[in-house]
């Protein structure tokens, strides 16, 4: 075993393979970039080094800076994590000729696998079901087009040097065609250096299912599925393992199929192999096709952990440092169910936007595996992932452990950033998915339902009222008048209630004309003679009332009086990030919806429409321009003018 | 030392009582909750609809959520000029701003304008008074037409008219007790002054306006037309005269700013007592209405109140069998210490030399005094006076007189005659006089003023040889006891303001206790008693 290795990532998994380093009496040296420089994964090495600036291109994905830094401080061996330079041959092949050694396969194994379309002719030749569709070199678009119709709409177009969803498009009908080809292109260009793509069969209820493989470069086993077809547009939302309603022969057939995919290049260390599954007859033997093999540790590999009882870390390390795997097939089994819930920083209901912020407040429940990279006080920068952490659930069941999902995440608390957790906690009540029956569709199907912006609970908000007084502890004021309480108001940014304060832990709120009687007896709150499991929470952000539908408000400062904001004409940026494209000068006429701008955030271009008819004033950013979040774009001229 | 309660809450006489007490609130209560409506729904509808706060919700929103407020004079005049003058137009009281107690004066321009009668001047001096003497900086929301014209003559001249208002500031100012005006609404002629010798004036555009003469006077002075605001607005007085200091967008906007002042008054509080662990009593202060007898007549065991209102009903009490119809002792209220001079009986000559020599006690040591006052007076006939009873009421009327340490009655029960003296009534001017429900307060009781007066004019008769039956003495004597039945009942007394407000029994401890600690924002000075005569 190492003595010491390097982390070669960031977040969550940098805190992961450490968590398992100290385990296994493994001193840790990781990196940082200076967005990073007081970050939880920083804190809990033994060592760390400094690469750059935030970019990745500027510190994670500096393969020499890395290297050197192993180097210095005596790492022997370099753990890549997940993303930035986890599949990387290149680097690997660099690592190996400084002497050091490669957590994670093979440069070949890696490179075998990194372009889907020989990937997909290599698992061909090894006997492992694959979808029609098209691998080649000709990118021409008119070729392209000919592939699609030969394949058959719908179509799934996808960077041959991709993952996560980026450069993949979707096409229905051939006139979508080229307008999809050009923009996955360019995706992926911008995303991987390489803008060419594949077309694939698009398969009509598609399940993703994947197998979890591990090898020692000889001989390899599998470590059973999981399921991850809660997905949106083509990002996990929601895994577990096992998948549910998979039946054990099929089970075996593509655990089967894993294992010599895996064997067929010699794999070692962690790698899952991914399969589309048509869900839209139950899962047979013939109804699973090869999609890609990702070669190395997965987001999603803490199912599988859970339900086999195995640190995949550990193995990795172990199978690194020379060892040979630790078990045959026959020896595992799987136990239980488990699930994992990425809690990001987004923005739901403006359509996911990616989210940044300081993490006013962060606490999880006890009863759940907690993966996380942030502590309280902690900021989600726009530099990286915008993940929170990851919320795992063990139980015996499926229905058990969805529950306690339901109920971790119904137990966490974060305040400074919105969240996708209440998409999370309605994804958790949705009976499609509580009965198993999921494929990748549900999401977009239910989306509206499931991002339902109901007004918030008004009885949760009463108590909000009574920690933006400050009057959460109980103890402290009561508000004592000789006759009739006085009543004030309290303001928030969107709302206000008139507060009665009438004794000590006792409070009448009144919203839009409901008074609400609010309580503290016997350490809880109750509003309206319901015991709530609510808890109100004062951070630097405003307050939050945590327990269900997180309810969050900022409080307004009465002194704060300039002018009010410009509003209406102007588009302003969502995110902090790249203006890739502007597509309006002034005095154009605009029509709502038309295409102002792209802004590339998150590597993901999102694209900015006019809000209203109008002709536009002022572009206020050029292409090329990094701008913050709320920067001014496009203004356009006021109603009346245009007019 | 704890004491111990010999009253059974599910006596006959315990519901009777609490059944009694609970008439007696509820009478007082609705004279409260009549002043909540100010002016009448039109005036406030009138006065809401300018984008004004309510007067009370401009109160509520200065204050610090969850803040107590102590009110000052909450029935004032009540049942007085025809019942137009709620509250006498004016809210006082004491409450917090960032954690710092403060006077709060707010006019209520829903009754009639604002303007001040003469309880309403009387009211204002008042809360000036105790700002005055418990060193708590002033927050003034003025939206007032100034002098109530009617009413001038008694208004305007005498010395505790409207003048020493600002005479008020100027002491307090001179003293470094803060001296803030908001400007809500009209602040006319005399009025103009409260803004302007506040230290910080803050005015709200549009809607504040502070001039000596108003449009219509300066028309008919001059001639010159001009608008109220660019007479003396927000934006006049805050960019062109100096008046005011802020300019503010609306109310709320104006409390921010007051609230922001208040933060920047670095203040502390001065060391005065040492204070303990704040601990409920023992026996629960709702009890007091049952152990405390709804006839005034009915005598009752005063440490029964007092294990209801202090902490852990502990009473270390002085001098327990010398002078019984005098209760005194050391307690804590929410951890304060206090001296505790309370009435069990009429007084005697020793219990007068026993009160003045606990008063000593408690001048010595810094303790501040509590007086709960139900006497009927001094014991009266030929063996008191001989023995001097008048020399040992002086003693004690001397002692509390003079004595430095915060005093705060409270009256639960009879207030009559001399022993009002002794026992710190209103002359004696303590920090604060509040009164219960069931409280009486008069020179003497009706029946025996119309007895005395009775008496003479029998004697007259009779020494002209008439005669005059029982029935004719009665007759003569009914409007005597309707007049001072009338007169000594709390409404009336509050309404004048001979008490500070009238306090549910229940919220004794409470009341004392925001008392205490308002008392305090002054320090404690050192007391020189007068002459004793020994």
């Amino acid at each position: 075993m190492f003595q010491k290795i390097l982390i070669a990532n960031r977040g969550e998994i940098a805190c992961r393979v450490i968590d398992t380093c100290r385990k296994l009496g493994v001193a840790t040296v990781a990196v940082y970039s200076d967005a990073d420089r007081a970050a939880r994964h920083v804190a809990m090495a033994d060592e760390a080094v400094h690469l750059g600036g935030p970019a990745p291109k500027d510190s994670y994905l500096r393969g020499d800076a890395i290297i050197q830094a192993a180097k210095d401080t005596g790492a022997q061996a370099i753990h890549p994590g997940y993303g930035f330079l986890s599949e990387n041959p290149d680097f690997v092949d660099a690592v190996e000729a400084a002497g050091l050694v490669f957590i994670g396969p093979s440069a070949k194994a890696i490179r075998a696998m990194g372009l889907k379309d020989a990937a997909k002719a290599l698992m061909e030749k090894a006997g492992v079901p694959v979808v029609p569709g098209y691998h080649g070199d000709n990118q021409d678009a008119g070729f392209l087009a000919e592939q699609a119709e030969q394949i058959g709409y719908p179509v799934l177009i996808k960077a041959v040097a991709g993952g996560g969803g980026k450069g993949m498009r979707r096409v229905d009908a051939p006139r979508d065609f080229a307008d999809a080809l050009s923009s996955a292109q360019g995706e992926a260009q911008t995303a991987f250096g390489n803008p060419d793509v594949l077309i694939e069969k698009y398969i009509l209820q598609p399940r993703h299912i994947e197998v979890q493989v591990f090898g020692d470069g000889v001989r390899a086993v599998h470590l059973f599925e999981r399921d991850c077809s809660l997905q949106r547009r083509h990002q996990k939302v929601i895994e577990e393992a096992p998948a549910p309603d998979m039946p054990e022969q099929v089970r075996k057939v593509m655990g089967a199929a894993a294992t010599r995919a895996a064997e067929a290049i010699n794999y070692k260390g962690a790698g899952t192999i991914e399969f589309i599954v048509d869900g839209s007859d139950g899962l047979r033997e013939d109804g699973f096709w090869f999609m890609e093999m990702n070669t190395r540790l997965q987001v999603e590999h803490p199912v599988t952990e859970l339900i086999t009882g195995v640190d995949l870390v550990e193995w990795q390390l172990r199978v690194a440092s020379g060892e040979q795997l630790p078990v045959r097939q026959q020896e595992l089994s799987i136990h239980g169910h488990a699930f994992e819930a990425r809690l990001y920083a987004e923005d739901v209901p403006a359509g996911f936007l990616p989210a940044t912020g300081t993490l006013a407040h962060l606490e999880f429940p006890d009863h759940a595996r907690i993966e996380t990279g942030v502590r309280p006080g902690d900021t989600i920068s726009p530099w990286y992932d915008p993940m929170i952490a990851k919320v795992v659930t063990w139980g015996p069941t499926r229905a058990i452990a969805l529950r306690a999902l339901e109920t971790a995440l119904v137990d966490t608390e974060v305040a400074g950033s919105v969240t996708n957790v209440d998409f999370l906690i309605a994804l958790t009540r949705h009976d499609g998915f509580r009965k198993g029956d999921v494929d990748t569709g549900l999401i977009g199907r239910d989306l509206d339902a499931l991002i339902d912006a109901a007004e918030p609970d008004p009885r949760a908000q009463a108590l909000g009222v009574v920690g933006l007084a400050g009057l959460a502890d109980p103890s402290v004021q009561g508000g004592m008048t000789l006759w009739q309480p006085l009543r004030r108001t309290i303001a928030w940014e969107g709302g206000e209630a008139l507060l009665e304060v009438e004794g000590p832990g006792a409070a009448r709120v009144t919203i839009d004309g409901t008074a609400h009687e609010v309580r503290w007896q016997g350490e809880r709150w109750w509003v309206d003679d319901t015991l709530r499991r609510n808890r109100i929470v004062s951070h630097a952000a405003g307050v939050s009332v945590f327990g269900g539908r997180t309810v969050s408000m900022k409080p307004v400062d009465a002194l704060d009086r300039a002018g009010d904001e410009a509003g209406g004409g102007l588009t302003l940026s969502p995110m902090p990030g790249l203006v890739k494209a502007v597509f309006v000068e002034a005095g154009q006429q605009v029509s709502a919806g038309d295409r102002l701008a792209v802004l590339e955030a998150m590597k993901m271009e999102h694209t900015l429409t006019a809000a209203r008819d109008g002709i536009v004033a002022e572009v206020l950013a050029a292409a090329g321009d990094q701008v913050e979040a709320g920067a001014a774009l496009i203004r356009l001229e006021e109603e009346e003018a245009a007019a | 030392m704890k004491l111990k309660s010999s009253v059974i809450p599910t006596s006959d006489a315990f519901k009777a009582n609490r059944e009694a007490h609970l008439g007696l609130i509820a009478t007082a209560r609705e004279a409260a909750e009549a002043v909540l409506a100010g002016g009448g729904e039109k005036a406030m509808e009138r006065h809401t609809s300018r984008g004004k706060m309510p007067p009370r919700e401009r109160v509520a929103n200065l204050l610090d959520p969850g803040s107590p407020f102590l009110e000052i004079g909450a029935t004032a005049a009540h049942g007085m000029y025809d019942g137009d003058a709620p509250g006498a137009g004016v809210i006082a009281g004491i409450g917090k701003v960032h954690g710092q107690d403060v006077m709060v004066v707010a006019n209520d321009a829903t009754v009639k304008g604002g303007t001040y009668y003469p309880m309403t001047v009387k009211k204002h001096l008042r809360a000036q008074e105790i700002a005055e003497e418990c060193h708590l900086p002033c927050v003034y929301l003025v939206d007032s037409g100034g002098a109530n014209l009617p009413n001038q003559d008694e208004v305007f001249p005498d010395r505790d008219h409207f003048g020493r208002i600002f005479y008020n500031q100027a002491q307090m100012s001179a003293k470094g007790i803060p001296q803030i005006a908001v400007v809500m609404g009209s602040c006319t002629a005399g009025g103009a002054y409260v803004p302007a010798m506040s230290d910080v004036t803050i005015i709200v555009r549009g809607q504040g306006t502070i001039f000596l003469a108003g449009p219509p006077l300066v028309k008919a002075a001059t001639g010159e037309v001009v608008s109220a605001e660019d007479l003396g607005g927000g934006d006049v007085h805050t960019r062109l005269s100096g008046v005011a200091d802020y300019l503010a967008e609306d109310d709320a906007h104006a409390l921010a700013q007051a609230r922001r002042a208040i933060s920047n008054l670095n203040r502390h509080l001065p060391q005065t007592v040492v204070w303990e662990n704040p601990e409920a009593p023992a026996y629960d202060p709702e009890e007091i209405l049952g152990v405390v007898p709804g006839d005034l007549r009915t005598p009752y065991d005063i440490r029964e109140v007092i294990a209801r209102v202090v902490d852990g009903s502990r009473f270390d009490e002085f001098k327990a069998r010398y002078g019984e119809t005098l209760v005194t002792g050391f307690a804590h209220i929410e951890g304060c210490p206090v001296g505790i001079i309370a009435n069990n009986g009429v007084l005697f000559s020793e219990a007068a030399q026993k009160g003045a020599h606990f008063v000593e006690l408690c001048s010595q040591r810094g303790i501040p005094l509590i007086f709960l006052q139900n006497i009927t007076g001094f014991m009266v006939g030929r063996k008191y006076e001989n023995e001097g009873i008048a020399r040992h009421g002086a003693k004690m009327v001397t002692a509390v007189a003079t004595t430095n340490v915060p005093k705060i009655t409270m009256l639960v029960g009879g207030s009559f005659g001399a022993g009002n003296y002794g026992m710190s009534g209103r002359a004696y001017s303590p920090r604060f006089l509040w009164t219960w429900p069931n409280s009486r307060i008069s020179v003497m009781g009706g029946e025996q003023a119309a007895g005395v007066l009775a008496t003479v004019r029998r004697d007259g008769i009779e020494r002209k040889g008439g005669t005059w039956s029982a029935e004719e003495e009665a007759e003569f004597k009914r409007p005597t006891i309707e007049m001072f039945d009338r007169q000594s009942h709390p409404l009336y007394a509050s309404a004048r303001l001979w008490d500070d407000g009238i306090v549910d029994p229940r919220k004794t401890r409470d009341v004392l206790s925001l008392s205490l600690r308002a008392s305090l924002n002054a320090p404690i000075e050192p007391t020189r008693f007068g002459v004793f005569r020994m």
